[in-house]
Order: structure tokens, then sequence, then C-alpha cells
């Protein structure tokens, strides 16, 4: 019953972890991967190779194992800028994960470019850290943060976007390209198109989309786009913030220190060149080379397979799902507006309560408000379940999970 | 401890049927928690008379743990001498939901009513009462719960 694209076996091989069980006896069935996703072994092998054979600090050494460690730390930033299609690598610039990227822009170019009275436009279905470095910005600026509402179906009232355009205000708008409650893929390219009307730059928040889409950056015309590579079978601690040459050219450091500078006197100091004036001090060198063999791996696969296999498994779940009386799930209904991940409330089991029971049969979900209040007091709820789907994931264990939500609603005698 | 063992029908009756739910106006205590993991949310209400706790309430949003755990503190303490109140401990709420070996991250469920009333015992011990000394101990035990 497993989908066709892909060769699930050979994959599932590749994540030992999925051969564990939990609660003693129960196989693990690892429905998280919106917070994160599992590693395969090549990644964790490239990351252990790296301490095992040639660790080293990078760039400024002359010896061999800096030489290495320097080619391999480099390679993965080709890696990068071929994944997302963009031009000069010079533009990557390797930072933490998705909420460093964002603060980075919002205390860089923020501070730079926004005043009293500017106006940030977001939405209703952020993450919080899309929403929060941009309150604290706005604050510290007297400018305004305004969000573009969610609809019933889960989707932006991109209308709401003209207003704020229209006031002339707006100096830059920042959106997640897939919701990570709703799993909405948001239409960006309607969004870009109005904003570059009125010359009003645009973040991307990627961190729910680059793992699962195919994303060309020379097709979506942004001006900075974030994402983290532990949600792609990478590890955590690294992330990916692209700008376009001339705007990570005209901003300042977010830190100062080791490798961002070319030359430091007692009282003045030149910056280094792009991309380094952003990588302050020894990065994460060996999650940085570990995410090159991620990438490696969803290239094997292809994109485009990673998402016909999601749809299919969402489509077959969302079908059992919405035949289990008293469900309510969020999010639109059409495959093509959505990614794998289902957000859903069933009769009046609170969702801790509805993790606790399908973690007992080996089910992970995450419960509670997934880092999206906002949303959740829009959707007038405290919380949801959520259930999202990787590469490894199979229609098997959405059968296993259904049958793990029947079991809740007798136990919750509903 | 397994969902079957949680999920009794005493906790499930608790949970959708909360005794002691709602606010009490102007009460000599009104503290208020949550949980920011969870989002569980608790406020507890009590007044306080000849040293004893003459009402309490509370409102909340939550997990049927949290929520009827709550309700079950409320019904506990009413009408119970101040000092017994005092002496509260978390044991006492998992003997009095019949939940033991909780796993930690639930833990906190069943303990965000105690911690709620313990730092509500806190406010009025230093602010009315002005029992500096008590009101610390309480404080720590509090902020120690979980």
């Amino acid at each position: 019953m497993q989908t066709s694209v892909i060769n699930i076996e050979s994959i599932r091989n590749d994540f030992p972890i999925l051969k564990r069980k939990v609660h003693k006896d129960k196989q693990l069935i690892y429905f998280d991967n919106a917070a994160t996703s599992q590693k395969p072994i090549q990644v964790i092998e490239a990351i252990s190779d790296y301490y095992l054979n040639y660790n080293s600090n990078i760039h400024r050494a002359v010896h061999e194992l800096a030489e290495e460690a320097t080619a391999a730390y480099e390679t993965t930033r080709d890696k990068v800028a071929k994944f997302i299609n963009v031009k000069n690598r010079e533009e990557i610039v390797f930072v933490r994960g998705t909420t460093e990227a964002i603060n980075l822009v919002a205390y860089s170019w923020g501070r730079q470019n926004v005043y009293k009275d500017d106006i940030i436009v977001t939405t209703e279905y952020e993450h919080h850290s899309n929403i929060v470095p941009w309150q604290m910005l706005a604050k510290e600026k007297g400018a305004k943060l305004e969000y573009i509402g969610v609809d019933d179906k889960g989707e932006l009232i991109l209308d709401q976007l003209d207003g704020y355009l229209d006031t002339g205000r707006v100096k830059l708008v920042t959106f997640s390209q897939m919701s990570n409650v709703l799993g909405t893929i948001t239409n960006s390219d309607e969004i870009i198109k109005k904003c570059r009307k009125k010359g009003v730059k645009i973040l991307v928040d990627a961190a729910q989309s680059v793992p699962h889409l195919k994303v060309d950056l020379q097709k979506l015309d942004c001006d900075f786009f974030a994402f983290s590579a532990h949600k792609m079978l990478g590890p955590t601690g690294v992330g990916v913030l692209w700008a376009k040459k001339e705007l990570l050219e005209s901003m300042s450091p977010f830190n100062g220190g080791g490798d961002m500078i070319r030359e430091v006197h007692k009282y003045e100091t030149t910056w280094n060149d792009l991309p380094y004036k952003f990588e302050a001090g020894t990065p994460n060198i060996a999650d940085v080379i570990g995410f090159a063999a991620a990438m490696d791996y969803l290239e094997r696969i292809g994109m485009d397979k990673v998402r016909e296999h999601e749809i299919e498994l969402t489509k077959y779940a969302l079908d059992k799902l919405s035949q289990i009386k008293k469900i309510k799930l969020y999010g639109p209904n059409e495959m093509a507006k959505r990614g794998g991940v289902i957000s859903f409330n069933l009769g009046d089991i609170h969702p801790h309560d509805l993790a606790t029971i399908v973690d007992e049969d080996g089910v992970a979900i995450r419960s509670g408000h997934h880092c999206a209040q906002v949303l959740m007091e829009r959707l007038d709820v405290a919380a949801t379940s959520r259930a999202s789907f990787y590469i490894y994931n199979t229609k098997e264990e959405i059968d296993v999970f259904i049958k793990s939500l029947n079991r809740a609603k007798e136990l919750f005698r509903i | 401890m397994s969902s079957a063992d949680i999920y009794r029908e005493i906790i499930l009756d608790y949970y959708r049927n909360p005794r002691n739910f709602g606010k009490i106006q102007n009460p000599d205590i009104a503290q208020k928690d949550s949980n920011p993991l969870c989002g569980d949310e608790l406020e507890m209400h009590i007044n306080i008379k000849d040293n004893k706790v003459a009402d309490v309430k509370f409102t909340g949003k939550g997990c049927a743990i949290s929520q009827a755990s709550a309700s079950m503190l409320t019904e506990l303490i009413m009408g119970k001498d101040f000092e017994y109140v005092k002496k509260l401990t978390k044991e006492d709420i998992f003997d009095n939901l019949g939940l033991h070996d909780l796993g930690p991250a639930r833990i906190k469920c069943a303990l965000l009513s105690l911690k709620v009333l313990k730092y509500g015992l806190y406010s009025y011990l230093s602010e009315k009462l002005k029992d500096s000394m008590s009101a610390d101990k309480i404080k720590e035990e509090a902020s120690g719960l979980y």
C-alpha cells in the first residue's frame, strides 16, 4: 500500500531511528516532521566523518585539515545556491536557523530602513519567529505592524494587502511560504507582484516550504529568503539567509567578531566581503557539512517526487480523517494549495490528551499552539493536534494513526 | 501510566462538568498562571474567613488533566483551615486525582492548579497578613513544583 512514486523501503533503511520502538514494543511512527525531520545515515556519517578525520577551523589556517574543512564548508554553500537556484554563492549566508535569519534582517536591514509611522506587514498564520522580531523593531522605531488575515478555508485574504500598500508607508511584507499549522501554500507570486508595483521589500519565511516543495529563487522575485536545515533531513543549528547582493552590501553586520572583518584597528574596522561579513565567529562547521549530505539526499530523490509522495499521503490521510465523526480539520481542501501538514481537533479531547494517547500507540504528533498563537486566536482554539509527513512515511502508518484516534474517542466516550 | 488509567470516568467527568467553575467578586486571593509550553491557563479565586476557605472558584482552559486537577483541588480545600491549605503538597494532588507516575510532560498539567494556589497564598501572606516568612517559604515551594 506504499505510495508508488518513491522507493520507500530503501529510504526507510537510511533512517536508523525509524527502526526503534517506543513505549516498550510500539513501532515508532514519526508524524512531527513540521517540527523537525529525522536524519538519514548519510547526514550522520558526514558529520562524524568531519569530526573523525578533518576537524579543524575554517578560512584562516593553511594546514591540510583546514583546507579540507574549508572546502567542505564552502561546497555546502554552492549546493545551497543550486538547491534554491540562485546565481551568486556570496548571497548565501549561513546562520543558526530561520529564526536567526529573520532576526538578522530585522536587526540589520530593519534598523537602517524602518522609521516612525512606517508599516511592516505580516500575516495571521505566521510562526512566532516571523512576528516577534518585527514587533520588537516596530516598538523600537515607532513603526506599525499590520496583519493579512486568514479566511475560513485557511487562506490569506490578499485584498487586505492592497489597503496597506495604498498607504504608501509599507517598508516590508513578510510571510511564510507554507503555514506550519494549516499547511496552506501561500500564493507568493500574487503577494510579490503587488509589492513590486509599490517598490516594497519582501521577506519569505521558507522554513516549511523548502523541505517539501521545489523552490526556484530566480522565479520567486523576493528580497530575503530564510530556511532551516533541520526540517529537511539536515542537522539542527544550521539555517540559510539568502538576500540580494546589493541589499546585503548595504546592510550593517549583525554580529561583530572574527572572520567578518577585513582590517581591524583600534577604533575602526572594515568589513569582509559577502557573505563573510555576516558570519562572525567560528560557524557551525560540522553541521553545515552535514547539511550538504541532506541536500544531496533530497536531490537524489527529486523534490518533485517528494511533493508527489506527500500529496498522496496527505490525500489518503485527509480522506480517512474526514470519516471520523466529531473531527474538525483545518486548512485548505485542495491538494494544490496545501502541503503535508494536517491540523485538527477531535471532539472535546484537548490536543495534549490526544497526543498522549496516540503516543502510547507509537505515533509522535504535535499538540499545542505550534508557535502560532495569533493563528490560534483567529481559529478561536487554544490548541490543535498536528500530524505532518515526510519522505519516509507510509499509508500503513496513517492506518495505525487512524486506529489510535478511534481508541482516543473510545477512551473519551465520544 | 497508561491512558486507560489516566482518563478514567471521574477525570473526564470533572473535565466536562467542572465543579466550582467561575469567578468570585472581590476575592481575597486572585491568582492566575499558564503553562507556556501547552497553553494551559488557570485562574483561581479564594475568599478566606475566620482562617478558613469560605469560597473558592476557578476558570481555565486546557487538557483534561489540568482542568480536572483544578476542579478537584477546589473541592479539596473548600471549607478547610488555612493552615491545612498551606501545607498541601504535590503528593496530595496526585492522591486527590488518583494519578501517580505521570510522565514528565504531563506532571505539569496536574500541578498547575497547586502552583496557582501556592502563588495565590504567597500574595495573600505577604500583602494582607504581612507574614513574609511564611510567604517566602510558600513561594519557594511554588517555584520548586516543576
